[in-house]
């Protein structure tokens, strides 16, 4: 067992550390889920993008810098420490490149990757629909065969960064007599500003229109937009949540950030003896995430899979999360209520934590039924 | 970096879970709870020729080197199978005892197995003093070998025999290396624990797929499932905490992995306490050697507190 990188990869730490400080803003940018903030975010990303910071795990061909898995899991704790902004692209970068990569075809690739690197382009996803949650197998936004594409008819909502993103990708039914709910759906890419769309944004806890419900009415989409086979959408779309996925969704560099600051908070507040237990536990909890990994990522690179345990990853950071915030909130005392706090907007950024990607709940019936090898039950 | 097991340690732990599966460790944990200690003195020689306890001993005392990540892996298959005895001690009392002259005295005899040996914790108890040939006593002038065990007290866990040690009698020595020791101790310990919680664990998915109420098995139940899915988490996250600790050897590190091990095992003790039902209240059912060892292990070296206190002083 060996926990230290090799001197390349820390000479790569070396380097992204020299440009973060270089670079990142030293007031904090507007509030992402703002028009002003998401266009402060969007210019962030393009220079980023600029010194090839902004998508570092990506083939260099589409803007990336070719690193492996361990090397990304280091520009993250150096890209977090240094408190650098949120990332606007992340559900373009973390949802929808991983599948193109898998199941896109190089001129998609071609097409959509570059501009998806430099923020030219942000993405929103179209998953949930208002009776398709947890469920997601029973959506009903359907995609018509049309002349050299299909026609999109339906709505989806809970749509994160559609308020001002400019194109989304989801699962829409193609197939109207499939043989079960999960079959006869197709990936698709959409562009949000095209005839037919609406998007109407819906203020998430604090007001911020984070996220948006999107009205398709007959919103025409090439084929060339397709991702993989028609028909094929369901697995597609899940054949990438488990693995790699289940790891870079949230990095360890943010949870290690994140609590490195709260220590500091509750140094600075005197070390309150009522917040001792929940600052040591968040302090350990960021390292267990960090480890846990570490050891991840070092099974993948030894031809192994992460699967169904990265619903274990899941639970464990958003539950960590959640405890982090509420406790600065707790030493903050009073002004923990302000809106515009320092640690306000990353507490209700993690109140939604447990819900989205999959509830915790679904997440516990996959490590229950999966991991644990017990009966499938009533949902 | 490469933070996983390699096929000799992976190796290393199925053998000694296949001898402890044969050992049938039920039987010696109750023969050892009655003060007979001779299974469990067998099943020792057979850990210490598998070389358990040479992972704590330099090569030149007839050990294997210091190797805490083989060590953590030992310790989670003794906990797994619960075997009794002061297990987490001996390895402490290797550090102890880890300087000439005392090392060439000791040693030898603690890798071979022939020496049990137990330390009293500061302001506690000595697990298994009456069992043990070499109880160590750490004092604030030094390192003393108790001469008698004095009376024993019965632990929660019946397979922990608890004495009361007075730092009196042979005086070893003036400065042993009492806080590596302790790192050693809280990591076979934090090990144990993580150990304890796993069987804990695959008992009570065994016993829930088995049991059926309502006409269907009670684990199909999301109540059920969701309880055991978070026992799993919290073990799984306890784990690499464990073997990057093992790695570092930093106090601060195997205090983390300490608490968090033994948390976890807690949790997992009280969740398979209840999906088991009533059989789980039952001294009878063996299920309760693993579930009062998971308290047990949560209190022994280093409270919860002591080991946060140790996080944030030091951070991770």
């Amino acid at each position: 067992m060996d926990l230290t990188h090799s001197p390349a990869d820390e000479e790569f730490r070396a380097e992204a550390r020299a440009w973060l400080r270089a670079h990142v803003p030293r007031v904090p940018l507007p509030s992402l889920e703002t028009a002003e903030g998401f266009a402060a975010h969007r210019a962030w990303e393009a220079e980023l993008a600029a010194d090839r910071w902004s998508v570092v795990s990506w083939p260099r061909r589409y803007g990336g810098r070719d690193a492996g898995l361990l090397r990304w899991l280091v520009f993250e704790e150096e890209y977090w420490a240094a408190g650098a902004p949120g990332r606007v692209g992340q559900n373009g970068v973390g949802l929808l490149a991983p599948t193109l990569f898998a199941y896109g075809t190089p001129e998609q690739r071609a097409r959509v990757l570059p501009p998806m690197a430099t923020g030219e382009v942000v993405w929103a996803q179209a998953w949930s629909e208002p009776e398709a949650g947890s469920d997601l197998a029973a959506l009903t936004s359907r995609a018509v065969r049309a002349n050299g594409g299909w026609r999109l008819r339906g709505q989806k909502t809970w749509s994160s960064r559609a308020a001002f993103a400019d194109r989304a990708f989801g699962l829409f039914r193609s197939e109207a007599a499939a043989s079960a709910p999960h079959q006869g759906l197709t990936y698709l890419m959409f562009d949000l500003r095209a005839p037919g769309v609406t998007v109407r944004p819906i203020g998430r806890l604090d007001g911020k229109p984070a996220f948006a419900e999107l009205f398709l009415d007959d919103v025409f989409v090439p084929d060339e937009d397709v991702i993989g086979e028609p028909g094929q959408g369901w697995r597609i779309a899940m054949s990438t949540t488990g693995d790699e996925r289940g790891l870079t969704l949230r990095s360890p560099g943010r949870f290690l950030a994140a609590a490195a600051r709260l220590r500091e908070l509750w140094r600075a507040q005197g070390s309150p003896e009522h917040a001792r237990a929940r600052v040591a536990d968040a302090v350990i909890g960021a390292r267990a995430y960090q480890l846990f990994a570490y050891a991840a990522a070092s099974r993948i690179l030894d031809g192994g899979r992460l699967g169904p345990e990265s619903s274990m990853n899941k639970v464990f950071w958003s539950e960590l999360d959640l405890a982090l915030h509420e406790t600065a909130l707790d030493l903050l005392g009073a002004e923990g209520e302000l809106a515009d706090g320092a640690w306000s907007e990353g507490y209700v950024f993690a109140l939604a934590g447990p819900i989205y990607a999959g509830t915790n709940e679904i997440q516990r019936n996959i490590v229950a039924e999966r991991l644990l090898g017990l009966p499938k039950g009533r949902r | 970096m490469h933070f996983a097991l390699d096929a000799e340690q992976r190796a290393f732990a199925d053998a000694l879970h296949a001898m402890l599966t044969a050992a049938d460790t039920p039987a010696v944990i109750r023969a050892w709870s009655r003060g007979d200690h001779a299974p469990g003195r067998a099943l020792w020689s057979r850990l210490a020729g598998a070389g358990v306890f040479a992972l704590a001993v330099p090569q030149g005392y007839g050990g294997l080197g210091l190797l805490p990540v083989d060590l953590a892996v030992a310790f989670v298959e003794l906990g797994r199978h619960a075997v009794p005895g002061p297990l987490a001690e001996t390895v402490g009392a290797a550090v102890l005892l880890g300087e000439p002259p005392l090392a060439r005295r000791f040693l030898p005899g603690l890798a071979a197995g022939a020496d049990l040996a137990t330390v009293a914790a500061p302001g506690g108890y000595a697990v298994d003093g009456d069992a043990a040939s070499l109880r160590l006593c750490p004092a604030p002038d030094g390192l003393y070998r108790a001469a008698d065990p004095g009376p024993v007290r019965r632990s929660l866990d019946p397979a922990r025999r608890l004495t009361r040690l007075s730092p009196a009698g042979d005086l070893l020595c003036r400065d042993a290396p009492y806080d590596r020791a302790l790192a050693w101790i809280r990591l076979a310990t934090a090990a144990q624990a993580l150990g304890t919680g796993l069987a804990l664990l695959d008992r009570t998915v065994a016993h829930v797929r088995r049991r059926t109420q309502f006409g269907v098995p009670i684990g199909s139940f999301q109540a059920v499932g969701h309880r055991l899915a978070d026992a799993k988490t919290a073990l799984e996250f306890a784990r690499p905490l464990v073997f990057g600790a093992a790695v570092s050897m930093r106090p601060a590190e195997v205090a983390a992995a300490k608490l968090t091990a033994c948390e976890a095992a807690y949790r997992t003790a009280r969740t398979a306490l209840h999906l088991h039902g009533a059989i789980g209240y039952t001294a009878e059912y063996d299920l309760s050697l693993w579930l009062t060892k998971a308290r047990a292990l949560h209190a022994a070296w280093g409270t919860p507190q002591q080991c946060r206190d140790l996080v944030l002083a030091a951070g991770l």
